[in-house]
């Protein structure tokens, strides 16, 4: 029997795991790739609780969530590829201009 | 009575009209132009003030004339009108003031006429008379107190009127801080006045103090204070020293400001609150004491001073403490009445000093002169009688108005219980020994100025003496000669005293108990032989030491050395002052700057709250790495702890 427990548990290794990426890597990309999958692990513990609660509104904020994580990702490509144009790399540690 | 008129303004206006011409333009009129708008002026207000004191004349001094001008001042409670007022007290000092003031302005053409700074010395004058006769004819504290600092302000430009000099220039300065002291005096006492009686006006201070408002307690307070303001204005103990620097100034403003008019505003302020003064009997009595011992004081100093106009200044202050000493004892007419004949004969010696200055190219030290009488003829001739009017010998103007004084002094006893045996006559005493000195001294003066062998340098060429300035000093000697016989008492004319009484009667009558004596003519005519005596003996003293054997004054003044140093030195009294107040007061500033301001306020309030800004400005900017991860983990991080917190302590999760 798959509980609400088993979802969120789920979620929340996905989400750590999302954390821990944008937290370790330097790659500009797979931060953004972690992301996604923080936003996805969302999307699940917003579903398990709509499954578990019997409300379908849950469901349309999950879509919510991925058309403004498709956006997002736009955007964020976009920004990460302007870098790259600029200054030739993806790595976090080296686009530092913001320094105080 | 009192009689409206528009006219009283005019009198004060027309000097001022001439200041603010003079000020203006005066650099741009021919010197001709210049002097003829200074004098035309005073002259002109003179003249009105004697068509307008005419009526005052005709009334035996009853009638007053009445000028409102404009309501200056209109507040819940508090209403302060500017108006004149011309009674028989303001009349006298208009004339006095407007009158001499004429005289010195003519004077001055002749005295100043190669100074670069001809208009500009006019302007000033004019605007001295302006005020000074905004002072006398005001009639409520304020506007009086306008004309106070007024005139205050005159003699600060003038005394450093040639202010290239530094000496110069810090003597205005003392003078006019000097005043402020006593000014503070001035205005605490005006505003406990208007504290009691709601009012600053002089009918109104009379009809509350009338009506029992001011309890004897706060009228002693105000007098207490009021007089203080006098003795800096009028140069009595403790604040005298400002008056023998203040000689650096043009010899006519000596005159003027220094000796005939300004400086005897404490005295008319006095005279003018005597209803005030009359119910306060200790602070009488301080008046009498102070103004007895500054008489005594400054006269033991005229004797040893080699500055023409220093003696001549010592001889004011001393003059000024007889006309306290009168206003003290309750007989404010005769301090009225010797202001009036010291105006005269001061003033007269004053310019002849001037003459003789002049005619020496600047030459001040008695020392060097000598042997002058034949070379200044009119000179001498008009100090002589002024001389003699101020050593108290009859039929000069100064005996009747000085053996007033001391008769007055001598003939009552004080209303307050601790000073009633002795208050008058220890002034009367101090006064009596002051006469014998001040003809000691002005004797001596003019043995060392005019008789005697000539003890000028060789290079000094004696200048002739000019016209426009020989005719003021002639009219001020037969001024000097004849101005007291309007009040000679001793010969039964009491016309001065009468027409003083509308003012100053009650309040005299008020003010002293009268002695057994008093009305005995033997006693009166004893106490005058005593002021004539004394002066011959002052006259006999300075004849023998300083004529008959000229070597002996140097061999005193080396076997008694202290002494004569000590007096010579002024009783260094100035470097007391230093050392008292003026040290102290460096010190404190000097704390104030370099701790007060510069640790504390600069170091610890404005740079240090700049130092702590920056301080927390570098620290938090080195959040800020540019590093999106270190963002994330601090983002991440607060969540953290906030839900830690939530959950730990809140208990929520």
């Amino acid at each position: 029997m798959i509980t609400i427990q088993h979802y969120l548990i789920l979620s929340a290794v996905l989400f750590s795991v999302g954390v821990a990426g944008v937290l370790v890597r330097r790659n500009a990309l797979v931060i953004l790739m972690s992301i996604e999958l923080m936003l996805n692990a969302a999307n699940l513990a917003l579903l398990g609780f709509a499954r578990q609660l019997g409300d379908v509104s849950g469901h349309g904020l999950a879509v919510f969530v991925m058309t403004v994580a498709a956006a997002e990702a736009a955007v964020g490509l976009a920004l990460v590829l302007a870098v790259f144009r600029h200054t030739k790399t993806v790595n976090v540690d080296e686009i530092r201009a913001l320094r105080g | 009575m009192d009689y409206h008129t528009s006219m009283l303004l005019w009198i004060p206006l027309l000097p001022l009209f001439g200041a603010i011409v003079n000020g203006l333009f005066g650099r741009r009129l021919p010197r001709k132009l210049s002097a003829a708008i200074g004098c035309s002026t005073v002259g002109a207000a003179f003249v009105l003030g004697v068509w307008a004191s005419l009526r005052i004349f005709a009334s035996h001094g009853e009638e007053r004339l009445v000028d409102n001008v404009y309501s200056w001042i209109a507040v819940e409670g508090l209403s302060v009108s500017v108006s004149f007022v011309l009674d028989a007290l303001s009349v006298v000092m208009v004339l006095v003031v407007a009158g001499v003031s004429f005289l010195i302005h003519i004077y001055s053409i002749g005295y100043m006429k190669d100074d670069p700074s001809f208009s500009r010395y006019f302007a000033y004058l004019n605007l001295f008379v302006f005020s000074m006769l905004v002072l006398v004819l005001g009639d409520s504290l304020p506007v009086l107190f306008v004309g106070w600092e007024g005139v205050g302000l005159c003699s600060y430009l003038l005394i450093g009127f040639w202010f290239e000099n530094p000496v110069k220039a810090a003597a205005g300065k003392k003078a006019f801080i000097v005043n402020r002291i006593g000014d503070l005096g001035f205005l605490i006492g005006m505003f406990t006045l208007f504290g009691a009686t709601g009012t600053l006006s002089i009918d109104g201070l009379s009809q509350g103090v009338a009506g029992g408002l001011v309890t004897p307690a706060l009228a002693t307070a105000a007098c207490i204070l009021l007089f203080i303001g006098a003795t800096g204005k009028s140069a009595q103990i403790p604040l005298y020293v400002w008056l023998p620097d203040a000689m650096e100034g043009p010899t006519p403003v000596s005159a003027l400001i220094h000796a005939a008019t300004m400086v005897t505003a404490g005295v008319y302020m006095v005279a003018r609150l005597s209803f005030l003064y009359s119910m306060a009997p200790t602070a009488s009595a301080i008046v009498a004491l102070v103004g007895g011992a500054t008489a005594f004081y400054a006269a033991t100093i005229g004797i040893t001073q080699k500055d023409i106009k220093k003696v001549l200044a010592y001889s004011t202050i001393s003059q000024l403490g007889y006309m306290f000493v009168a206003v003290g004892v309750g007989a404010y007419f005769a301090g009225v009445f010797h202001l009036m004949t010291h105006a005269f004969f001061k003033a007269c010696l004053f310019l002849g000093s001037g003459a003789v200055i002049h005619a020496l190219s600047g030459e001040q030290d008695i020392t060097k002169m000598g042997g002058l009488r034949k070379k200044l003829p009119w000179t001498y001739w008009t100090f002589l009688i002024s001389t003699l009017a101020i050593a108290g010998f009859p039929p000069f103007s100064g005996f009747f108005s000085k053996d007033e004084i001391l008769w007055q002094a001598l003939s009552t006893s004080s209303n307050a219980g601790w000073a009633a045996g002795w208050v008058h006559l220890t002034a009367y005493i101090l006064g009596l020994l002051g006469a014998a000195i001040t003809s000691f001294y002005m004797f001596r003066l003019v043995f060392l100025t005019f008789h005697g062998e000539s003890r000028l340098a060789p290079e000094v060429h004696v200048h002739h003496e000019m016209k426009v300035m020989s005719w003021p000093l002639a009219i001020l000697a037969m001024l000097a000669l004849v101005g007291g016989w309007v009040g000679a008492s001793l010969f039964g004319v009491h016309g001065f005293e009468h027409f003083l009484e509308p003012v100053l009667g009650a309040a005299q009558e008020a003010a002293a108990v009268v002695r057994g004596f008093a009305h005995s003519h033997l006693a009166e005519w004893g106490a005058a032989a005593a002021s004539v005596g004394v002066g011959l003996l002052g006259l006999f003293l300075a004849w023998a030491l300083y004529l008959k054997s000229p070597q002996t004054p140097d061999r005193l003044a080396d076997r008694w050395r202290p002494l004569y140093l000590l007096v010579y030195n002024k009783y260094w009294l100035d470097e007391i002052y230093d050392f008292l107040v003026i040290k102290p007061i460096y010190y404190f500033s000097v704390f104030l700057w370099r701790v007060v301001d510069v640790i504390i306020i600069d170091g610890l309030g404005v740079n240090g709250s700049a130092r702590f800004v920056r301080g927390l400005g570098s620290t938090g900017s080195r959040l800020q790495s540019g590093n999106v991860q270190a963002y994330a983990f601090w983002l991440f991080a607060g969540v953290a702890a906030i839900l830690l917190y939530l959950a730990v302590v809140v208990g929520i999760l």
